[in-house]
This record gives structure tokens, C-alpha cells and sequence, in this order.
């Protein structure tokens, strides 16, 4: 369910990285929790992003979530399929609904984030709240 | 992301898009047992009601319903309700969830009639069969002829072998049935409609979907664009006041408010730009505060993003520039007619 190599947030995005770039995306349990996600507001390229601090929102029919960024870095590409199809979201968490690609200012954030099999821990603890 | 809104609530089983479309093309239920009903009974029950609600309860036939007000003395909204015609002596209200302890005592405390009122909320289980083939589906539970129940009409009959009262009203802009039974029977009814509907695709639906069928339709929620602070004539609801009918509570101040004319006005609007106006958004006019979103999200069917707002009244008036704020970026809209969706027939 989740993938071993993404590090994760108890906000419920998740970073892939690859060299100095992390790929952000939200994860699986985000997405089912929102419901049909209709629309994303995602920062522009070339903006600089602060760890756990709100860097876009993203929409489902019901309700507005902030979007948090999982690291600190400066955005360097955008996942453009999603203006016409935020759906991707729903259906591919993990992959094809990924949101920005960020260049890591301090790549030693992603000690503080969780594995895989903790995240999941994590969630099944929210889901039986 | 942390914050899912408080998902608490049926608010959906399948996903909001995909049982919103469902009710527009062919049939869905909803549980909406949380809904509230109040009866109000004896010699004198037409005048209570006529004297705390703001519709001409005298127009009612027996087993009709009427949309109608139930307001303060100074024309704000306690609740907006389903009064149904039982008999002479016995109207039934359907009252919103959170209000019903609200509007039992309101009507309690104008009791000065020979009228008894009661909180009847745990004796019902309420279901809304709403869609394209929500009489199709229904009709296949019971022995009434379903086709001869008038919008804004009801008949009391067994649906699934259960005594039950099938009223064709809903909140969806969908044709369809709201149905009130026993709730011990609750179980059993709801596999029977989801069986019977079957073939039509029938779907469970949540409130989710509830809000945004309700939305396209242009219907007010109490809470959003109804409040103590609202006034009927201010939500475009006007016609469900009746100023000569006789004394009742509110009227004074909406006669007055009828004179003077009103300030406010509630409006339709469609996003121009990108982004979705939300409830309790700021509405702006020539770069100045004028108003407030009081619902507002994608409308599946349009595909646009839509809301209703309040405005000053010139500007409520269709095809005004306005800019919702969003997140501290004004986006640009502009004000449209409602309903926003209208079923064809």
C-alpha cells in the first residue's frame, strides 16, 4: 500500500527523492479521506518552501486542505496534468498524481519523517480514533 | 493535510461526483433520519401553525405540503420547514436536525391555542428517494399509485409491508419521494429500495452529495444562506410570505422591511477565474467589501465552479463583476440566475 522507498508526514504527503530533488505528492490515505478531488493550488516555480509550512491547497468537492511541504528547497517543476486532471490525484497518489518536484535545501529534514511501515501505523491509529 | 472537514457523517459511500451524477440520471437514497419532525394537533392547529410560520396555512389541502418560514418577531429565520396537512386537526413539520429543539420550543412558547405540540423526531426514520427513477424504484414497494402523488403532495401507505408516509418532495432538483416510517423497520426498507432500484443503478448517497444536488438547485441551507439574521425576503424567498394572511410571527418587521425595501440580497454566482469560492468567503465589489459567500463548490453537472452569495441588492442582480476572496487572492466572478441546474420536463 505504501511504498517503501517515500519518506512521509503525519500531514499525509510523502517526498520520493531522487539525487537533490524530492518529488511531493500526497498520500493514499489523504486522498481517501478528501474524497473526489476537484482542483490544486500549487506554488510557482522557482519559490522557496520551508518545511512543515503551507505551501498550496488542495481541493476536493466537499472541503479546502492546506498542503504542507514535507521539506525545505525551491520549486523547480510543477505537475502540470493536474489543472485539467486533479482526478489523478484519486486515482495514482503515489505516482502519476505527484505534485511538485523540490530542489532540497537541507536534505537531513528526511530523518524527521517516517518510514513506510510507520506511516502506516500511523494511519491505522487515525482511521480507529 | 490535516484538516478533512469532519468526516464523521454519511457523508459519502461511493464519492460525492459519482452519487451526485447518479441522482441526476437515474435514482438515489439518502438516510436523512437526522431530519427533525415536530406534530402539532387539536381544534386549533391550523392557527398555531399559521401564526408561527409565515406561508397561508389556510391554502393547504389535506395531504399537501408547504414550504415555509418560521421566524423571529424581528424576521430572522429560526428554520425553514416541511408543514404537511394530515388533517384539520394535524400538521406534521419537517424541521432541520440541529434546530428541532429550537423550533419545538419557539412553537411551544406561541402556543396559545388550543393545540398540543410534540417533538416527535425518534418515531421516524426518514429517507429521500430522489432521481429520474426514484418512482420507479419506490413504486415497486408499494401498492399506491405513486404517479398520482403531486409534487408538494403525500399519501400515507405501506412501503415494504411498512406503514409509512411518502411525500413528493426532496432537496436535490431531482423529481422524487422523502419517506417517513417507524425506525424499527429502518434496515429492512433501505435493502428494499437499494434492491428494488437495482436495476436502475440505484446508489446510497451521503450528505456529501445531498449538499452539492442541493446547490445546483439553488436551495437555501439553514446555517449558510438562512440564519436569525436573514430575513425571507433577503434569501429570495418572498413568495413564502403571505403579509395579508393575518397576524403572525415576523410580520411586522417584514411589512416594515417590505415598505423600505431590502439592503441585501441573496445572488447565484459562476468563478471566472481559477479557484473555488467557499462558504464564509469574502465577496468584493470595485475592490471594496460588499458581501459573503454562503455556499459555494464544483457543480458536477455544469462543471463550473458556483456559490451563492449576499450583495448589496443592485449588484445581487445577474451579470455583476465581483471578486471572491480566496485565500487573500481576489479571484474574479460573476453574479447568475438561480436555480443554477433546472431538471428538464
Amino acid at each position: 500500500m505504501y511504498p517503501d522507498e517515500l519518506h512521509y508526514t503525519k500531514q499525509h504527503e510523502w517526498v520520493r527523492l531522487s539525487g537533490d530533488v524530492g518529488t511531493i505528492g500526497i498520500t493514499d490515505y489523504a486522498q481517501k479521506e478528501l474524497g473526489d478531488i476537484v482542483y490544486v493550488d500549487l506554488p510557482r516555480v522557482g519559490t522557496k518552501v520551508e518545511q512543515s509550512k503551507v505551501m498550496g491547497s488542495v481541493e476536493s468537492v466537499k472541503a479546502v486542505s492546506d498542503l504542507y511541504s514535507p521539506v525545505s528547497g525551491e520549486v523547480i517543476e510543477l505537475n502540470d496534468a493536474l489543472a485539467t486532471a486533479p482526478e489523478k490525484l484519486n486515482e495514482s497518489p503515489h505516482g502519476e498524481g505527484w505534485l511538485v518536484k523540490i530542489r532540497l535545501s537541507s536534505p537531513d529534514e528526511l530523518r524527521s519523517l517516517l518510514a513506510a511501515a510507520d506511516y502506516e501505523k500511523y494511519v491505522a491509529e487515525e482511521a480507529g480514533h | 493535510m490535516v484538516d478533512f472537514g469532519g468526516w464523521d457523517m454519511p457523508l459519502q459511500y461511493s464519492g460525492i461526483l459519482e452519487e451526485h451524477r447518479t441522482v441526476r440520471v437515474a435514482v438515489g437514497v439518502f438516510d436523512v433520519s437526522h431530519m427533525g419532525e415536530i406534530e402539532i394537533q387539536g381544534a386549533d392547529a391550523a392557527a398555531l401553525v399559521d401564526y408561527v410560520t409565515t406561508n397561508a396555512v389556510a391554502k393547504l389541502q389535506q395531504c399537501q405540503v408547504q414550504y415555509s418560514g418560521l421566524l423571529y418577531q424581528h424576521g430572522g429565520f429560526v428554520d425553514d420547514i416541511l408543514v404537511h396537512k394530515v388533517a384539520n386537526d394535524h400538521y406534521f413539520l419537517c424541521v432541520n436536525a440541529s434546530n428541532q429543539e429550537k423550533d419545538y420550543r419557539h412553537i411551544a412558547n406561541a402556543n396559545k391555542f388550543h393545540a398540543s405540540v410534540h417533538l416527535t423526531s425518534d418515531r421516524y426514520t426518514q429517507l429521500a428517494i430522489q432521481g429520474p427513477r426514484a418512482l420507479a424504484t419506490l413504486q415497486k414497494l408499494t401498492a399506491a399509485g405513486l404517479d398520482a402523488i403531486r409534487y408538494y403532495h403525500f399519501t400515507d401507505a405501506s412501503v415494504s409491508g411498512v406503514p409509512a408516509r411518502i411525500a413528493r418532495t426532496g432537496y436535490t432538483g431531482e423529481d422524487g419521494f422523502e419517506i417517513y416510517f417507524a425506525p424499527e423497520h429502518s434496515e429492512r426498507v433501505w435493502n428494499d429500495i437499494l434492491n428494488a432500484g437495482q436495476e436502475f443503478g440505484i446508489k446510497p448517497c451521503g450528505l456529501g452529495a445531498r449538499n452539492t444536488l442541493r446547490l445546483e438547485a439553488g436551495m437555501a441551507l439553514y446555517g449558510h444562506e438562512i440564519h436569525a439574521a436573514i430575513t425571507p425576503f433577503e434569501a429570495g424567498l418572498g413568495w413564502m410570505v403571505k403579509l395579508d394572511k393575518g397576524e403572525f410571527i415576523g410580520r411586522a418587521a417584514l411589512t416594515r422591511q417590505k415598505e423600505q425595501g431590502i439592503t441585501r440580497r441573496l445572488t447565484g454566482f459562476e468563478m471566472n477565474g481559477r479557484g473555488i469560492g467557499r462558504d464564509d468567503y469574502e465577496v468584493f465589489l470595485d475592490g471594496a467589501p460588499a458581501g459573503w459567500v454562503t455556499s459555494g463548490g464544483p457543480s458536477p453537472t455544469l462543471n463550473k465552479n458556483i456559490g451563492m452569495c449576499y450583495l448589496p441588492s443592485d449588484p445581487a442582480q445577474p451579470g455583476h463583476r465581483i471578486q471572491i476572496m480566496i485565500r487573500n487572492q481576489a479571484v474574479d466572478a460573476v453574479t447568475i440566475p438561480m436555480p443554477f441546474y433546472k431538471r428538464a420536463n
